[in-house]
């Protein structure tokens, strides 16, 4: 048995129960044990107090779309290294995507992350498992294997199955074993060489254009076959107001979430120019409209979750010509800070940035976590929300450094990250006080 | 005119030219003025002027062009600089590295300039970035190639006796051409009346915010024009999915003798080079009387002498 941990004077805010209250938590082996307002339960003797003064008590993030290096490529990311850069942004569990080398489209593979995981990651992390045998669109893979193996949920990753038919067997077979399905969207004959958002900021650099529509057209495609099969489906990353439209409908009529990326909530076409390929991402940085339109999604619900889409890339791929680079950014130890952006500047209350961080995704990919209720796994993050720091790409803890917020200001920060009870990281501002 | 040797030297404000968007009116029309002062060099016995001797043009070619190279390369040595040529052929995998550590050596190598051809927007500005020397962008995939605008302007100048009102048209495959945009940035900055002329697929979204009018209609396009410039389309990537066929390109979008009678009748006809004679252009108006396509060529070394003249040259060894 754990020493049991009590966390006084905390500004408690947990999404599931649209709590936002002065109070305390009991930790007790590795579980919340107890939850009071006010001033500290009668501690249990011998625990570890935790004076959390000023700080924002929240369920630890968990992030939806993360790659990493591992295996394949560990010289991006290893598991270890993602996780400790997951533990500094206050994520305590992300789902794996499963663009590796080899791709995780057989249960050995899932066994593999579950357990090099477990002996080396200090967050949790959950393996999704590829829709298609190595991520080609051709062949389903063996769904029910892979859940027993331990696969969160089905995803292409990187990829976007383009048959309408295959998609359909696709959710018909996952509805049989009540598996999510999560899926980026976009059509490869519309987007085709396209590297960033179409319009006239592409025309004027030279470079090619992805329409909206290539998002638009194959988001509807899968709705209406969510509606048809009854699958549970998941947009994994929208980023245009149309999408969001679809999206309206559809939550109308069945079990379909949606999640966008970070950097299409923060950041829109602008940052691209001219030709800064750290800027460029899947799907591209929209336009300032369609930027709006991800933040009024999110404010009403309509886009559950906010993921960081983190992606390690070395250098020797993202520092080229922007036509010839690799797309994505690393984004776990920015995620938060970014999300909390939209909070100071008042377009997003912090409950419901917290819920699209929390509480949405645990119940999309039915987590026990994302919540601070009694007997739910002890994942939390303290946070100072009003914590100020410069973004740098040295400092970051990931072994990729492409990041879109490099040299960005930031207010807000995690100090205490907590799995399982257990303290996994904390700010150096935040040493000595109540750590 | 004055000779180019008594001309204020080496007030041009920049170290590179990358397009013509870093370019205001009054730099564009001192390249011009520079590039006419250069022509009688290349038309006397002893074609040298040796403001660059000494100095070093590496002539970096990723994507194969005779033409553009050549013309570089004799502009470089009638200046008196040593030019060499380096034509690099990439894989599709590893192009960018290639880019970024093709400039490093070549960089330790002390050039004085470096002349870039890319197959990616932007690639050229990334290359100077990585260098120490001057670079100029000989065209990068479709964003700019800033030479070919500054000689078309002049040959127009040439043959109009001035660029200002008049009536610029753009024909042919807008989409994919560096030399449309570099174009429309110019005549653009000098208040020149440009139109482009094309399909809807070959027109790419937000392209009237660089012309002054759109038309998909080539009869339409070219009433009244003073000017009609034809671009090369590149037929063997296109046919089938942007156009259905050439001849039905030529029909519609082709330059023959019906079409370029809505022009002005004493409109000029250029092209940019290479030519697909009888896809965008009837062969009878490419080699006929309006048809300024040699002239352009002509210019082309006249202008690259000019930039790199304005880039390079030391005003002290002027005099000597």
């Amino acid at each position: 048995m754990t020493r049991p941990l009590v966390i006084t004077n905390a500004r408690i805010v947990d999404p599931a129960t649209d709590t936002d209250r002065r109070g305390a938590l009991l930790i007790e082996d590795g579980v919340i044990a107890a939850s009071s307002a006010g001033a500290a339960p009668g501690a249990p003797e011998g625990a570890e107090i935790v004076d959390a003064r000023g700080l924002v008590l929240a369920p630890g993030l968990i992030d939806m779309r993360v790659f990493t290096g591992e295996p394949g490529h560990e010289y991006r990311e290893t598991l270890a290294s993602a996780a400790e850069a997951a533990a500094v942004g206050g994520v305590t569990s992300f789902v794996l995507m499963p663009d590796t080398l080899p791709i995780v489209d057989d249960g050995a593979i899932v066994d593999f992350i579950v357990r090099r995981a477990a002996a080396t990651a200090k967050v949790n992390v959950l393996p999704a498992a590829a829709i298609t045998r190595g991520l080609r669109g051709e062949e389903i893979t063996e769904f029910g294997l892979l859940k027993e193996a331990g696969a969160a949920c089905l995803t292409d990753g990187r990829q976007s199955i383009q048959t309408a038919g295959l998609m359909r067997a696709a959710m018909s077979y996952a509805a049989n074993f009540d598996l999510l399905v999560a899926h980026h969207v976009a059509d490869r004959s519309l987007a085709g060489d396209g590297v960033m958002n179409e319009g006239t900021l592409a025309t004027i650099s030279g470079l090619k254009g992805i329409p909206l529509e290539a998002e638009t057209i194959p988001l509807a495609r899968d709705l209406q076959l969510a509606a048809l099969t009854g699958a549970r489906y998941h947009a994994a990353q929208v980023s245009t107001a149309g999408s969001v439209d679809l999206l309206v409908g559809a939550k109308q009529r069945g079990t379909v979430s949606a999640g966008v990326s970070i950097n299409n909530l923060a950041l829109n076409e602008n940052d691209v120019a001219p030709y800064r390929s750290f800027f460029k991402l899947s799907p591209p940085l929209r336009s300032e409209d369609d930027r709006q339109a991800m933040i009024e999604g999110l404010r009403t619900g309509t886009i559950d979750v906010i993921h960081s889409a983190h992606d390690p890339q070395d250098s020797e791929v993202k520092r080229q010509p922007f036509a010839e680079a690799s797309e994505g950014a690393v984004g776990l130890e920015t995620l938060l800070a970014a999300a909390l952006r939209l909070v100071h500047s008042g377009d997003v209350p912090l409950m419901t940035v917290l819920r699209a961080l929390t509480q949405r995704p645990a119940e999309i990919l039915g987590l026990a976590s994302g919540r601070l209720a009694k007997g739910a796994p002890a994942d939390f993050v303290l946070i100072d929300p009003e914590f100020p720091w410069l973004v740098s790409e040295a400092g970051l803890r990931s072994r990729s450094r492409n990041t879109a917020f490099e040299g960005a200001r930031m207010q807000g920060a995690v100090m205490h990250t907590f799995v399982a009870g257990r303290r996994v990281f904390s700010h150096a501002a935040a040493e000595g006080k109540g750590a | 005119m004055t000779s180019p040797a008594g001309q204020n030297r080496n007030s041009f404000p920049h170290r590179n030219l990358l397009g013509i968007s870093q370019l205001n009116q009054y730099e564009i029309l001192d390249l011009i003025d520079r590039a006419e002062a250069m022509i009688p060099i290349s038309r006397q016995e002893r074609k040298i002027l040796p403001t660059l001797a000494g100095k070093t043009q590496i002539n970096l070619f990723f994507e194969p062009s005779t033409r553009t190279q050549s013309s570089f390369e004799i502009a470089g040595k009638r200046l008196g600089a040593q030019v060499t040529n380096m034509s690099v052929r990439t894989s599709s995998v590893a192009k960018g590295e290639t880019l970024v550590d093709t400039a490093t050596t070549l960089n330790a190598m002390q050039p004085d300039v470096i002349v870039v051809r890319h197959g990616a927007a932007g690639a050229v500005e990334l290359l100077s970035q990585k260098v120490g020397c001057a670079v100029v962008n000989a065209g990068d995939g479709a964003h700019e190639h800033p030479t070919q605008a500054l000689l078309d302007a002049l040959t127009i100048r040439q043959h109009k006796g001035r660029l200002s009102g008049l009536t610029v048209a753009i024909c042919g495959d807008i989409a994919n051409s560096r030399v449309a945009r570099s174009n429309l940035l110019l005549l653009g900055a000098l208040q020149v009346r440009t139109r482009v002329v094309a399909p809807r697929t070959l027109l790419p979204r937000g392209i009237e915010t660089l012309a002054t009018e759109v038309f998909t209609d080539m009869h339409k396009g070219l009433e009244g024009a003073d000017v009609v410039m034809m671009l090369r389309l590149q037929h063997e990537r296109a046919a089938g999915r942007l156009i259905p066929s050439v001849r039905e390109y030529y029909r519609f979008y082709g330059l023959d003798e019906e079409k370029l009678a809505r022009a002005k009748p004493d409109a000029i006809v250029m092209h940019p080079g290479p030519m697909n004679r009888g896809v965008e252009i009837d062969p009878a108006i490419a080699d006929g009387p309006r048809s300024v396509i040699t002239h352009q060529v002509e210019m082309g070394v006249a202008v690259r002498m000019a930039v790199l003249d304005a880039l390079l040259a030391d005003p002290a060894a002027v005099s000597a």
